[in-house]
């Protein structure tokens, strides 16, 4: 077994084993087994990776397989990585851990819970594994189904209607998404470099070059479709329903992971295969995603609702994704890239912590909580903390990512770059005042008398936030070896862009 | 000697911060105190040293045919962009940077150990300890940076110390909201510094401080840059936006509003962060800068500097004129001061004695630091002893707190002008130095040390003489570690008029002579002198007079009393534009027309499929008439075209 496909493979045997476990007890170890295996396994593979690549390697994909899936159309089980690939392995199997150890307290339907958490973590594996479009479509399709169910099942308040709205506009989307592969698929010219038929291998169809018409049309079609579960304004709606009624895990799991399948695509799918379309549709995605960064931050201001709050962050957030994506240059994609690490590990942070809250408060509504930071300190700090980061503080990743963003973004010096730059950067002082606002209001000021006494944080919450804290600001302090991994990858795909 | 020690000036006090945050609940009152301080003593034994060795003890390539020059103690590349534009993280030691590590440590030291008397049987005795920690931390990476972007770092780490230590009483509603306030106004001040910062990344393409004091370099931008929008060039355009950072964190006109809010924190806070550091974090950005400012030929980065600073000097002053709580009546007399050392660097040449403003405006950063931070902390001993911030509960104090009343005397005469303290030598260089330049700007200047002196004086009567009120408890003086910090600050703002800051501190490096001008000493000691004894008329027993003076301005006192409206603008423009304006429509747009579409999509194939549902009736009636119809229409069709 290949170690890539031990990614897939591990997840379906911890389902294996947890329903064959009985007992509540039981349920949460063996997943908890399986996510900390998965850890191991990410840690591995980002040490085999940059033994390799101090070894010399200078292939675009490493660890790559190749098996034939479905030949009359010329599917393959395609799978290799990058530096980008690896490192969003590695944030996926930490957030399922984090997940898992929020999730301890899980107690309808536990065991259920738990399988249909990991279906969606192996889902997503299978997504950053795959250089086959059509592998990866069906791998993406895996990730988003669970989401209906989790959400339907173990979510709070309008969660039928929330998890319907998720699965109808993340399915929409992904109709999209399928008629560009099969756009690609179809002008994947095999005559140019003397392959047998057509394909859906990327690395193949690079080399042939779609034609500029073909690019024009399906562009548009398949970054749309990824973008939309990137939160994409004006198609993000689905986000903040979503995480309101989704719990916590999935919440974690959903901004944390997901939502990074977006710009993962465009970066991998969408701009890689069709640069020119890419140029010709620039302007008009570059407004929609600049209205999405100050227009998220700006709702955010005025939501009640912690949830709210978040999702409407992460729309702002996943926007500077997309606008880093489209700025076209290395130093831009590498921001996108550093914020869409970044962006998973604070904002699962932040929906831990809400989670934690809202266990003990039994409300999300930030105007009837007050002075809890005396309650509780450990999680009153631990907010702040996330805060801090998720506003742009140096020493967290937000920080690195924000400025390798807006300093690719200044690299074009036409008006119109010019002004989307300054609307974007002026979100920080946007994103200043709704974190500000939660934590003057909630963690601070009078203590309330209904929550005089509540529970201090325990054992399991303190190691899932630690956790994400740690790598929050191990971005933040030592950037220089998470970009050179990013650098090694980015840098094959930017030349073919260019 | 190889400089790595030098890293430990931010890893002590880093060190401090986590040793104490993470236990802040374990750890005993003393233990975290003596912890504290004693690891800041040792920063500031190392500081002192460094600065020593820096200045006199011949540190390798300090000073070159006696000229200063900028030492990298170390420097390693932390974000790569290209060739020439990184951003850097190191230890950049030069005159400016080796006098704020004496400043810095000092008053932090100094700080510290008042603060194990003030804050003593406070619940969170050890987080203040862990946020002072944090604060010397990054106050002292700010001074150090080798580059833009580390200022710029450390800069958003003072911000947020500054934010910790405001809202240190976090369970009192308006220490949070002045908490929230600072942070936002400086946030959207180091908004513009931001622009400023990559706009110099982009057209300069490097933000390394050796570079950008290159004569050469910015003779280079100068030539590629010519004006470029409103007959100014782009580079001047930056430093303008540089300079709102700075001006914010400054709290110069107009973002200066956060200042006098800031007072809530606990005042060994105020003395340290928004008194003598932090503060004046601006003008040494300028200072940072100074070559860039300078040599742009349109030079209208500098005049910013010079009529923002000399605005702000007489509208603080104005304002203190009528402020009744004390530790305002301070934070409007540092905003003052503030604009002093800025308009000073903004009538500044280059290089020789063209550079007196550069030099006035260092030595008067350093002496206001020593004389301002005595002030706060004498402030906070006597708001200690009578529980209240406001002059009206006060008077007649001298009999109770004999040292608090005089190191608080030596402060006000520095501050005023009066010889031979330390406020005199450097007020006087700036005076002289914008005589030079600009003779407006020198009129302010002069107005404002009469003014100072008034307002200064008015303090120092209310509170230690007037009329004596009705004591609940008898006040006391403070304990030992609260006055030795006040003895030793009041002994520094004796002798710290006499350091020699024309030879050591200069814009080039190389030092220059000043030679007294005894019109322009008789001139300020003249109006100082003025100030003070008017001040006396009125305010040394209590009598009618201040409150005929009162009546006699009518408006303007009420005008002054409120600050000018200019929080009540703010208050205007953010919550009634911005917040319901803007905000509140782009969620409701969201949440009903964005989001609406959607549901429209949705309730819209609901409808249809309704409607047609119908249709599949199972009725055979009905398919044999939609197949009758259907093979008709056909039919039709075809008739019709065939």
């Amino acid at each position: 077994m290949d170690i890539l496909t031990l990614f897939v493979v591990m997840p379906v045997l911890t389902v294996i084993a947890l329903i064959f476990t009985k007992g509540q007890n039981n349920y949460r170890l063996v997943t908890l087994a399986g996510a900390i295996v998965q850890v191991v396994m990410a840690f591995n593979l980002l040490y085999q990776f940059l033994q390799l690549k101090n070894g010399g390697n200078t292939d675009t994909m490493v660890f790559m397989r190749d098996l034939m899936w479905f030949e009359p159309f010329n599917i393959h089980y395609l799978i290799g990585v990058d530096g980008i690939s690896v490192l969003m392995i590695m944030l996926t199997s930490i957030i399922v851990m984090t997940g898992t150890f929020i999730s301890w307290k899980v107690s309808d339907l536990t065991k259920e819970f738990f399988i249909w958490l990991i279906v969606l973590s192996s889902g997503v594996y299978g997504f950053f594994i795959s250089l086959d479009l059509f592998t990866m479509f069906v791998f993406y399709e895996i990730a988003v189904i669970p989401m209906y169910l989790l959400i339907g099942v173990w979510g709070t308040g309008p969660k039928e209607y929330s998890a319907m709205k998720l699965t109808l506009m993340l399915m929409g989307a992904s109709a999209l998404v399928l008629v560009s592969i099969f756009g690609l698929y179809m002008n994947s010219n095999p005559d140019a470099i003397g392959l047998a038929g057509l394909t859906f291998n990327i690395l193949e169809i690079k080399q042939v070059a779609i034609p500029e018409s073909a690019q024009i049309i399906f562009y548009p079609l398949a970054f749309i479709g990824f973008a939309v579960i990137g939160a994409f304004f004006p198609f993000h709606t689905w986000s903040p329903d979503g995480h309101a009624s989704a719990p916590t895990a999935v919440s974690m799991l959903h901004a944390g992971v997901l939502m990074k399948l977006g710009g993962y695509g465009i970066f991998r799918v969408a701009m890689y295969l069709m640069p020119q379309g890419a140029h010709y549709w620039v302007v008009p995605f570059m407004i929609l995603a600049v209205i999405g960064v100050s227009y998220g931050a700006l709702s955010a201001i005025r939501q009640t609702d912690l949830k709210y709050i978040n999702a409407y962050s992460s729309v702002s957030h996943l926007g500077l994704v997309l606008l880093g994506l489209l700025m076209m240059n290395e130093i831009g994609w590498r921001g996108a890239m550093l914020q869409s690490l970044s962006h998973g590990f604070i904002t699962a942070l932040f929906f831990a912590l809400i989670g934690i809250i809202y266990g003990r408060t039994h409300t999300r509504i930030v105007s009837k909580m007050g002075g809890l930071m005396t309650v509780m300190p450990v999680i009153g700090a631990l907010y702040v903390i996330a805060g801090m980061a998720n506003l742009g503080l140096p020493m967290f990743s937000g920080f690195v990512a924000e400025m390798n963003i807006f300093v690719g973004a200044f690299e074009h010096p036409d008006l119109f770059h010019r002004i989307i730059t300054i609307i974007a950067v002026s979100s920080i002082v946007v994103t200043a005042v709704y974190i500000l606002r939660v934590v003057g209001k909630m963690l601070m000021g009078p203590v309330m008398d209904e929550y005089k006494d509540l529970p201090p944080i325990t054992w399991y919450e303190k190691v899932g936030t630690f956790v994400l804290v740690l790598f929050s600001i191990l971005i933040g302090i030592f950037p220089f070896f998470w970009i050179d991994i990013i650098d090694g990858a980015v840098g094959p795909f930017i030349q073919g862009i260019i | 000697m190889d400089l790595g020690y030098t890293a430990l000036i931010l890893l002590i006090p880093i060190s401090l911060f986590l040793i104490l945050g993470f236990n802040f609940k374990r750890l005993k009152e003393p233990v975290s105190g003596i912890i504290g301080t004693v690891g800041l003593g040792i920063t500031a034994l190392i500081s002192y040293y460094t600065a020593y060795s820096y200045f006199f003890g011949g540190m390798e390539g300090a000073k070159i045919d006696g000229v200063y020059q900028k030492v990298y103690a170390m420097n390693m590349v932390w974000i790569n962009f290209s060739d020439t534009l990184h951003m850097d993280m190191g230890i950049l030691i030069d005159p400016i940077s080796a006098m704020m590590l004496i400043v810095v440590p000092t008053i932090s030291l100094m700080v510290h150990l008042y603060s194990v008397g003030y804050m003593h049987g406070e619940a969170g005795f050890t987080r203040f300890f862990a946020y002072l920690g944090l604060f010397t931390f990054s106050m002292l990476g700010l001074v150090l940076a080798t580059n833009l972007f580390m200022i710029y770092i450390f800069w958003e780490m003072v911000g947020v110390s500054s934010y910790l230590l405001i809202g240190y009483y976090y369970n009192k509603p308006s220490a949070v909201l002045a908490a929230k306030k600072a942070f936002i106004v400086t946030r959207f001040a180091d908004f513009g510094f931001l622009m400023g910062i990559l706009m110099i990344g982009f057209y300069g393409e490097s933000w390394d401080f050796k570079v950008l004091a290159d004569p050469a370099f910015i003779a280079g931008l100068q030539a590629k840059f010519g004006a470029a929008f409103m007959g100014i060039s782009v580079i001047s355009w930056a430093l303008i936006f540089i300079f709102i950072g700075g001006a914010g964190k400054s709290a110069m006109f107009p973002l200066h509003i956060w200042l006098p809010d800031a007072m809530e924190g606990p005042t060994p806070v105020s003395a340290l962060i928004h008194a003598a550091t932090m503060v004046v974090a601006g003008v040494f950005l300028v200072a940072r800068l100074f070559p860039l400012f300078s040599f742009m030929d349109d030079g209208a980065a500098l005049q910013v500097v010079a009529y923002t600073g000399a605005f702000t000097t007489i509208f603080a002053a104005i304002i203190a004129f009528s402020q009744y709580d004390i530790k305002r009546v301070l934070a409007f007399s540092t905003m003052s001061q503030i604009g002093y050392m800025m308009l000073a660097l903004g009538v500044s040449g280059y290089a020789g004695h063209d550079g007196l403003g550069f030099m006035a405006s260092m030595f008067h950063l350093f002496t206001h630091a020593m004389f301002k931070a005595l002030l706060f902390l004498a402030a906070g001993s006597i708001i200690h002893a009578v529980h209240s911030n406001y002059m009206q509960d006060m008077g007649g104090l001298r009999k109770y707190m004999p040292i608090t009343h005089i190191t608080f005397l030596i402060a006000a005469l520095a501050i005023s002008g009066i010889p031979p303290l330390a406020g005199f030598f450097s007020k006087d260089e700036i005076l002289v130095a914008a005589l030079h330049d600009n003779i407006l700007i020198f009129g302010v200047t002069y107005l404002v040390a009469g003014m100072t002196a008034f307002y200064m004086f008015r303090l120092y009567f209310r509170i230690f003489w007037w009329n004596e009120p009705n004591y609940k408890h008898t006040p006391q003086e403070a304990p030992k570690t609260m006055t030795i910090p006040l003895l030793v600050l009041a002994f520094m703002t004796i002798i710290s008029g006499f350091i020699p800051f024309h030879s050591l501190v200069t814009a080039d490096g190389a030092a220059f002579h000043t030679h007294f001008n005894w019109y322009m000493v008789g001139a300020s000691v003249g109006i100082g002198t003025f100030g003070i004894l008017f001040a006396m008329l009125m305010y040394k027993k209590e009598n009618k007079l201040s409150t005929r003076f009162r009546a006699a301005f009518g408006v303007f006192y009420i005008w002054s009393y409120n600050k000018f409206y200019i929080d009540e603008i703010y208050m205007f423009v953010t919550k009634k534009i911005i917040f319901d304006r803007i905000a509140a429509p782009s969620a409701w747009f969201d949440r009903h027309i964005v989001d609406g579409a959607m549901n429209g999509i949705g309730s819209g194939t609901e409808w249809i499929s309704d409607k047609i549902k119908g249709l599949q009736s199972g009725r055979v009636q009905d398919y044999a008439m939609f197949f009758v119809s259907g093979v008709v229409v056909i039919a039709m069709i075809f008739w019709y075209y065939l």
